[in-house]
């Protein structure tokens, strides 16, 4: 693997963004809105319960690591779009590139986006809504690392389902974090759900998150065990989600859907 | 001795229909070979599988000895291509394109490298205008210096010329020819300009319905087979494949 070829795909997300307000605004401009929005519905709640009980770390805390989960995910599926709208396939994979070194660059891609709108956030959080990440201690390193493997899977498992749908199947992908988070409980408890839910909140690394967060805010006791099985989890859901895009990309090869993109279905 | 490109028996199918149909040939070092035939003869698809784009049914392809299935990014390293139908992307200067390809190629000049190749196909005064933007004479000429780019032992041209004006058609003709002369380069080339093909080509092979109907020199060709000229052959074989006694 050459860390060379990955750099290229991050250089190229580099030159699209530096030449392009349309493609700057979005990395921060809605999470910043969505600090302003929760900022303040915290601080109105604030007002209703008892002094020593706060909801900014509860509240804009969670949306807060929400959104840098969103981030996450779609940067790595905008990186992956860039080759989609540009129609780039045959130029990107006739090169000695690797897959393995191509979803690299995605990640990294991501990363690096997805930074901006974090250190957006926190200014925003911090100065104006008085957040505090001293309150999560050392676990905020956890919170974080768990959200971030998790988009990075949504996010490779996304860009395989436009590899194999086409172009046009990329409204499959806005909503995915808007169809996880009941399940993740960002805002509520799990115990809130219905059995069913639950069920499936357990298989959701997100979920032992929030939990862990709303723990610490509430004075109880975190359970380091769940958030090592989160992290596994969301582990296990980036090995499964490159597994599938590999599939996907060798299944474009052999029926010719790469070579015909543009044509979406080979049909 | 085809010690550049290696095909064997080499087919693909979509579906039912067989668009490349067991073909076998190879390319030697310093040879400019021409993929001709009809729309459909499956020159494209051909293509695609030596790009590593599109996975062969059955066969085996060898780029300077490397089994491409096997070690494609090795083997695609020695490769470069331009085709009509894939232009670089437009919303990036052609500067930008050419600093990523450079990197996706492995290059460790490429500052110095990119800069060669824009001065070498006329192409500095667009440098840093989006590719979108260029005519598509100009797109030809980027895309011919990004195929260029890490000077490629196999060259594949999927019709290079075709939007080009003949002057500018002649140049890139002299310069593909020049690549081919001093460097260590073979040349796979598709066209549907026989002129052109006549001119460049020291080899062609004529495809229909997936198949290698005829190859040879391109300047004798066409008497070999009762026709005046390669145009006059190209038709024949679009129209007629059945009376060259192969189907």
């Amino acid at each position: 693997m050459s860390f060379y070829r990955t750099f290229a795909i991050m250089l190229r997300q580099f030159y699209l963004i530096r030449g392009s307000f349309a493609r700057v605004f979005p990395l921060f401009a809605w999470a910043g809105v969505d600090m302003v929005l929760w900022g303040f519905l915290t601080k109105y709640l604030n007002t209703f319960v008892s002094p020593g009980f706060n909801f900014v770390p509860a509240l804009l805390g969670a949306v807060l690591l929400w959104d840098f989960f969103i981030r996450i995910m779609q940067g790595v599926t905008m990186a992956f779009f860039e080759d989609v709208w540009s129609h780039n396939f045959i130029n990107i994979f006739a090169t000695p590139l690797l897959i393995s070194e191509y979803v690299a660059g995605l990640v990294l891609s991501s990363i690096a986006t997805s930074v901006v709108g974090l250190a957006v956030m926190l200014f925003i959080a911090v100065l104006f809504f008085k957040l505090s990440f001293f309150v999560y201690g050392l676990m905020a390193i956890p919170f974080i690392l768990v959200l971030f493997l998790f988009g990075i899977s949504i996010g490779v498992f996304g860009s395989a389902l436009v590899l194999h749908f086409g172009p046009a199947s990329e409204w499959f992908i806005w909503p995915i974090p808007a169809l996880i988070s009941p399940f993740a409980g960002v805002l509520y408890p799990i115990a809130t759900l219905p059995q069913w839910m639950q069920f499936i909140s357990r298989l959701m690394p997100p979920a032992y998150v929030f939990e862990g967060l709303r723990a610490i805010v509430l004075g109880r006791e975190i359970q380091g065990i769940t958030l090592v099985w989160s992290g596994c989890l969301a582990m296990v859901y980036i090995v499964l989600a490159y597994w599938f895009f590999v599939r996907i990309y060798k299944n474009a090869l052999r029926t010719g859907l790469l070579v015909r993109y543009s044509a979406e279905s080979l049909s | 001795m085809s010690d550049i490109l290696s095909v064997k028996e080499l087919r693909k199918s979509y579906g039912k229909t067989v668009a490349v149909d067991g073909i076998s040939f190879g390319i030697s070092r310093n040879e400019i070979v021409g993929l001709l035939g009809p729309n459909g003869a499956g020159k494209t698809t051909t293509i695609n599988m030596l790009l590593g784009v599109l996975e062969p049914d059955a066969g085996t392809i060898h780029i300077e000895g490397i089994d491409l299935r096997s070690s494609r990014s090795q083997a695609i390293s020695r490769t470069n291509f331009t085709a009509v139908y894939t232009p670089l992307p437009g919303n990036l200067t052609l500067k930008e394109n050419l600093m990523i390809f450079g990197r996706l190629y492995g290059l460790k000049d490429v500052p110095e490298r990119v800069d060669e190749v824009i001065r070498q196909f006329d192409l500095y005064a667009f440098r840093d205008k989006k590719c979108g933007v260029l005519s598509s004479g100009e797109q030809t000429r980027t895309g011919l210096a990004k195929a260029m780019l890490n000077r490629p032992h196999l060259l594949l041209l999927d019709e290079p010329t075709a939007s080009l004006d003949p002057a500018t058609a002649r140049e890139v003709r002299a310069e593909i020819r020049e690549f081919v002369i001093q460097g260590k380069g073979a040349v796979l080339w598709t066209s549907h300009n026989m002129y052109e093909v006549e001119d460049v080509c020291d080899r062609v092979l004529f495809l229909s319905r997936g198949r290698i109907l005829l190859e040879g020199n391109p300047k004798t060709l066409p008497s070999e087979h009762g026709k005046k000229t390669l145009e006059e052959l190209f038709i024949k074989v679009a129209r007629e494949p059945l009376t060259l006694g192969v189907f």
